[in-house]
């Protein structure tokens, strides 16, 4: 097990040094940087000044590599527009991003896992075309849209929630639902198809001629079987609403990085997009590392692997 | 005449399928008594693994199940409430499968699912449980058992994982034990070592053994009691010895024949074999199963046949008046 770490360690490193070339990059080529922060109507000399002042004139290798040895000590620049360093921006946004995402998943699992263990036991009656119809319902429909029907619906016609801002726990209600019930249709599906594969096998069998109790059966032999490519999903969905949450958190006016994000590319405040990149994408590498070792931890064939 | 640890009348088995109801298991009576071994033999598909399925309560549920009764040491099977089930299940009567390789649970190890009916039946605590667990791995030959209880079962052989399913049926000292061919998923050399293993046991625990194969080469070696099953039915069933010496039904008379014997078997000469394919199940039928493929056949055997009671518990479905003679050129 603790081979299996260090060595998912080592290839989340490699991984994370891989999306933040790539990321870095991918800012580069969407533009001339120096244009778009002199202005459009700036003369050539002021864009070479700003090119100058930038560092942008120096081959792209070098560029990264500086930003990449800064950003490893926590220096991710400073913000073009706001008077602070963007390592402190996103520090100030982060809890309420996490807290939206963390809360979503929470949601989306405390749907889809019973609904899906229930449709996969009754399999083909009228609560498995229920949950059926649910997951399509949920996914078909784009969550801004669903997140503003929920503020038309609960915020301004029944006045229960409030409909914008991150100060009270009352605030996240809306966004984290918007946010869980996208999510959990797709977390359903995939629990309902394990969980009707394992109920067949013969393990299953087994746990039944030994006399175990059918919650037993269910929870203990076969889900813990079931769930492990819903793991590995989860941790896909949760990096997911991180992004996601441009769109909610914009719906919500939540003050969280994708607020910030959504901002600070209107702004082409470009170091401030850059570091959000860099933390989504390291987001996803570990999220996916926390996923094989949970997953290692589940299925003791994986561990060999 | 104390009472039968397993007791069977009239077992039926209906499986719904695409173009009408598979009789699957068809009038199968049988009794096994505690400390013996009764070996339910035939070919694949013949409802052998069904019946003891059937026994156990672990029929698909699409199936349906009837019988004239049912009982388990006196008990009815077939009326019970599922907790009475679950308490007996796994702990009075338990089951060895055909397949080792896919029995155990991936997820969790030998000694959590080994320990598990033990504490599930109230029989003691961890501990006492941990002790069992190796004292019957030990017992079932698997060395270093101390050490098992902490592997995966995909550390282990398939032998050594059926050696592990043997152990699980034992941890609570059961009355009986179902074991629906659990030697066909083996290598050949294996395959001898578990049935002696099994055969062994069953004398020391005293345990009725109701055991499901194929092959009647292991029933002669371990069986007290046989029953010959065809096309859903018990054939024929009886004492070992005097079903093998005078076979009353030609299907067993065939099953007899195909035995390779080693004076008997010289190479060129052929070995017996039974012609034709076993009637479909699918709707019932109506007379003798057998007729198609059978030497003997006469016109009443398209009527339905009675069952017919010798001596000494052997019961046949044949109208022939005498034991089957064998058809190979020089028998034995």
């Amino acid at each position: 097990m603790l081979r299996f770490t260090l060595r998912r360690l080592l290839l989340a490193l490699v991984v994370g040094i891989a999306v933040s070339a790539i990321a870095f990059m991918l800012l580069r080529v969407s533009g001339d940087l120096a244009i778009a922060l002199a202005g459009e109507d700036a003369s050539p000399a002021e864009v070479e000044r700003i090119r100058e002042q930038y560092g942008l004139n120096r081959p792209i290798i070098v560029q990264y590599a500086e930003w990449l040895w800064r950003a490893v000590q926590g220096d991710l620049g400073r913000s073009l527009f706001y008077p602070e360093s963007v390592a402190n921006l996103i520090m100030s946004r982060l809890p309420v991003t996490l807290t939206l995402a963390g809360l979503g998943l929470v949601i989306a699992l405390l749907i889809s896992l019973p609904l899906g263990i229930i449709a996969a036991l009754r399999r083909n009656t009228w609560v498995d075309r229920g949950a059926l119809g649910i997951a399509v319902v949920g996914q078909a429909m784009p969550n801004f849209w669903f997140g503003l029907l929920m503020i038309f619906f609960f915020g301004l016609s029944l006045g229960w929630l409030p409909i914008s801002g991150s100060d009270t726990w009352m605030h996240f209600v809306m966004p984290a639902i918007t946010l869980g019930w996208f999510s959990a249709p797709v977390l359903m599906r995939l629990t309902r198809g394990g969980m009707v594969e394992v109920m067949t096998s013969d393990y299953i069998r087994t746990a039944r001629a030994k006399g175990l109790p059918g919650r037993v059966v269910v929870l203990k032999h076969a889900l813990r079987n079931a769930i492990i490519p819903v793991v590995a999903l989860c941790s896909v969905q949760f990096g997911n609403m991180l992004s996601g949450s441009v769109i909610i958190e914009t719906v919500f006016a939540l003050q969280g990085i994708g607020y910030l994000a959504w901002e600070a590319i209107s702004r082409r405040d470009f170091p401030v997009v850059q570091g959000i990149l860099l933390l989504v994408a390291l987001f996803y590498v570990i999220l996916t590392l926390l996923a094989d070792i949970l997953n290692a931890w589940l299925d003791p064939r994986i561990r060999r692997g | 005449m104390t009472t039968p640890v397993l007791d069977v009348k009239q077992l039926a088995v209906q499986i719904p399928v695409a173009d009408g109801i598979l009789h699957a298991v068809r009038d199968v009576t049988l009794t096994v008594a505690r400390g013996e071994t009764l070996c339910v033999v035939g070919e694949s598909g013949c409802g052998k693994s069904l019946t003891s399925l059937a026994v156990m309560g672990l029929l698909p549920s699409s199936a349906r199940r009837t019988a004239a009764h049912m009982r388990f040491a006196g008990e009815d099977l077939l009326d019970m409430t599922p907790r009475r089930l679950r308490e007996l299940r796994g702990n009075r009567m338990a089951m060895i499968f055909q397949e080792p390789m896919t029995s155990l649970n991936p997820a969790w190890t030998i000694g959590d699912q080994l320990t598990e009916p033990f504490l599930r039946h109230g029989k003691g605590n961890r501990r006492e449980a941990t002790d069992r667990a190796v004292f019957l791995l030990e017992r079932v030959g698997i060395a270093a058992a101390g050490r098992r209880l902490v592997q995966y079962p995909h550390e282990l052989s398939g032998g050594l994982r059926q050696r592990v399913m043997i152990a699980m049926a034992l941890m609570c000292g059961p009355d009986l034990i179902l074991a629906d061919e659990p030697t066909t998923a083996l290598d050949v050399t294996i395959q001898a070592e578990i049935l002696h293993l099994l055969a062994e046991l069953q004398q020391e625990f005293g345990m009725g053994l109701l055991l499901v194969t194929h092959d009647l080469g292991i029933v002669a070696r371990v069986a007290h009691r046989v029953a010959v099953m065809y096309a859903g039915e018990v054939v024929e069933s009886g004492p070992t010895v005097t079903v093998f010496d005078e076979p009353r039904h030609p299907y067993t008379r065939g099953l007899i024949d195909c035995i390779p014997i080693p004076a008997r078997s010289r190479p060129g000469v052929p070995l017996g074999t039974i012609p034709g394919l076993v009637p479909s199940l699918v709707g019932g039928i109506e007379g003798c199963a057998f007729r198609e493929r059978c030497a003997f056949a006469t016109e009443p055997c398209a009527r339905p046949v009675p069952v017919v009671t010798g001596a000494e518990d052997h019961a046949w479905r044949c109208i022939l008046p005498a034991a089957v003679p064998s058809l190979l050129e020089n028998p034995a």
